[in-house]
């Protein structure tokens, strides 16, 4: 086959999408992954009982409202990352920033807390569960997101998985959260975040073969 | 035209400056045989990689806008500074004739990955970077590819088209379903390109014209090279 004849093919299609379109499919299908994360979370293990009355609804509220900070941050990473020439600084920046607000927020928490009763407040009810929970949860949105992640043209497929794993894993930590009753700043960003990352290091292997192209 | 190391930057002012004819740049850049196309582009003279680079990105937007002539006239302007960028990196013509049809193919699937906001020639030297390393992963051999400007893809042309040896199911395999038949049926069971543009609901005319612009730009280029 011949270059000029190849270009004179390719020239057939020369709208191409628009590049919202990948960032919405992404949205769309770790959405859906989300959703039936949350559907599995309340069937096979239970909402928390306390999850429509005001101090536990207000606790999910804020626990979810940092998993899915975590979810974007990675939505974002990944629309740099998956960009040739694209720069991913400000993205990381949000991603350093979050991260170690987060330890800070726990490192604070467990300041406040009475020295004898801080390896309970970090440890909760069900410190190790949670981030297995977590890293299980996102089997249903690691799939779909990285499967539309493939839509993008990594320079570095296994740092675009991870970033597809931290969206992923930050989706299924907020469905975990209407079953995880914990309250402890502390619990979230040890165990949860613990979890996120887990699902984030599954991202970058299975990137790393899943996104070249 | 702007790149994103200022030393570069600084060089590229000093080339463009020099305006002593070509020989100067030669020797103060690597920007070496400028392909030109149409007749705007005739009296470009040494500022030949400032232009392309204006005129790359005025061409990407009316491509994704849905012009294909102008989308023609870009891969067609791009084709040969892949070639010079990859045989220059590569001993066999062949391999860097194949990878210049994979990197085209990939501008093509992937150009949903390009934010228009961003420059254009940073993301075409980004995928050709790409493809490279991964040309020489998939041959196992280990081999650093040093991230330079994007300007050295503007900067030299190679028209010469050599032989390909890729394997062509596998290129044709990354292209979208519709111009993958078009493509199988003019090339393997050649049909004429109109009768395979109406199969794939082409029309006739944007199938021929797409081609018929394609050679002629192409042949202009060829012709204004010569001088």
């Amino acid at each position: 086959m011949k270059t000029d004849d190849l270009i004179a093919v390719l020239a057939l299609e020369s709208r191409g999408p628009g590049p919202g379109r990948l960032r919405r499919q992404i949205a769309l299908w770790s959405g859906l992954g989300a959703l039936a994360a949350a559907g599995v979370v309340v069937v096979a293990m239970g909402a928390r009982a306390d999850l429509m009355q005001g101090p536990g609804l207000a606790n999910f509220i804020g626990k979810a409202g940092y998993t899915l900070a975590l979810a974007v941050v990675g939505l974002w990473l990944l629309d740099r990352l998956g960009r040739p020439g694209a720069r991913a600084r400000r993205a990381w920046m949000a991603f350093i920033l979050l991260t170690v607000g987060g330890l800070a927020a726990a490192g604070v928490d467990l300041a406040l807390t009475p020295a004898g009763a801080r390896y309970a407040q970090l440890m909760g009810q069900s410190a190790l569960i949670c981030p297995l929970a977590i890293l299980i949860l996102s089997l249903f949105t690691l799939a779909p997101a990285m499967l539309a992640a493939r839509g993008f043209a990594p320079l570095k497929p296994a740092a675009a998985g991870a970033a597809t794993g931290l969206l992923a894993g930050g989706l299924a930590a907020t469905a975990y959260g209407l079953h995880c009753s914990e309250t402890a700043v502390s619990f979230l960003v040890v165990w949860y975040g613990l979890g996120v990352l887990a699902t984030g290091a599954l991202g970058a292997m299975i990137g790393a073969r899943l996104l070249r192209w | 035209m702007t790149f994103e190391s200022p030393r570069v930057q600084v060089a590229f002012q000093r080339a463009a400056h020099a305006r002593s004819g070509r020989a100067a740049i030669r020797v103060s850049a690597p920007a070496v045989g400028f392909v030109t196309l149409g007749d705007r582009d005739a009296n470009l003279g040494s500022n030949g990689v400032e232009d392309i680079d204006l005129q790359i990105q005025s061409l990407i937007a009316l491509s994704l806008a849905g012009d294909g002539a102008a989308y023609a006239r870009l891969l067609a302007l791009l084709a040969p500074r892949l070639r010079a960028y990859f045989s220059r990196r590569l001993p066999d013509p062949a391999d860097a004739e194949d990878l210049v049809q994979e990197t085209l193919i990939a501008i093509h699937t992937k150009r949903a990955t390009y934010d228009s906001r961003l420059a254009f020639a940073p993301w075409v030297y980004g995928i050709a970077r790409y493809k490279l390393i991964d040309h020489f992963r998939r041959r196992g051999v280990r081999r650093h590819v040093p991230l330079e400007a994007a300007g050295v893809l503007l900067a030299v042309s190679d028209t010469e088209a050599g032989a390909t040896r890729a394997d062509l199911h596998r290129l044709l395999a990354k292209l979208p379903a519709r111009q993958r038949g078009l493509l199988e049926d003019v090339r393997l069971r050649g049909l004429t390109i109109a009768e395979a543009a109406a199969r794939y609901g082409y029309t006739e005319g944007a199938a021929k014209v797409a081609l018929h612009r394609t050679m002629k730009s192409l042949s202009a280029s060829v012709a204004i090279d010569e001088d």
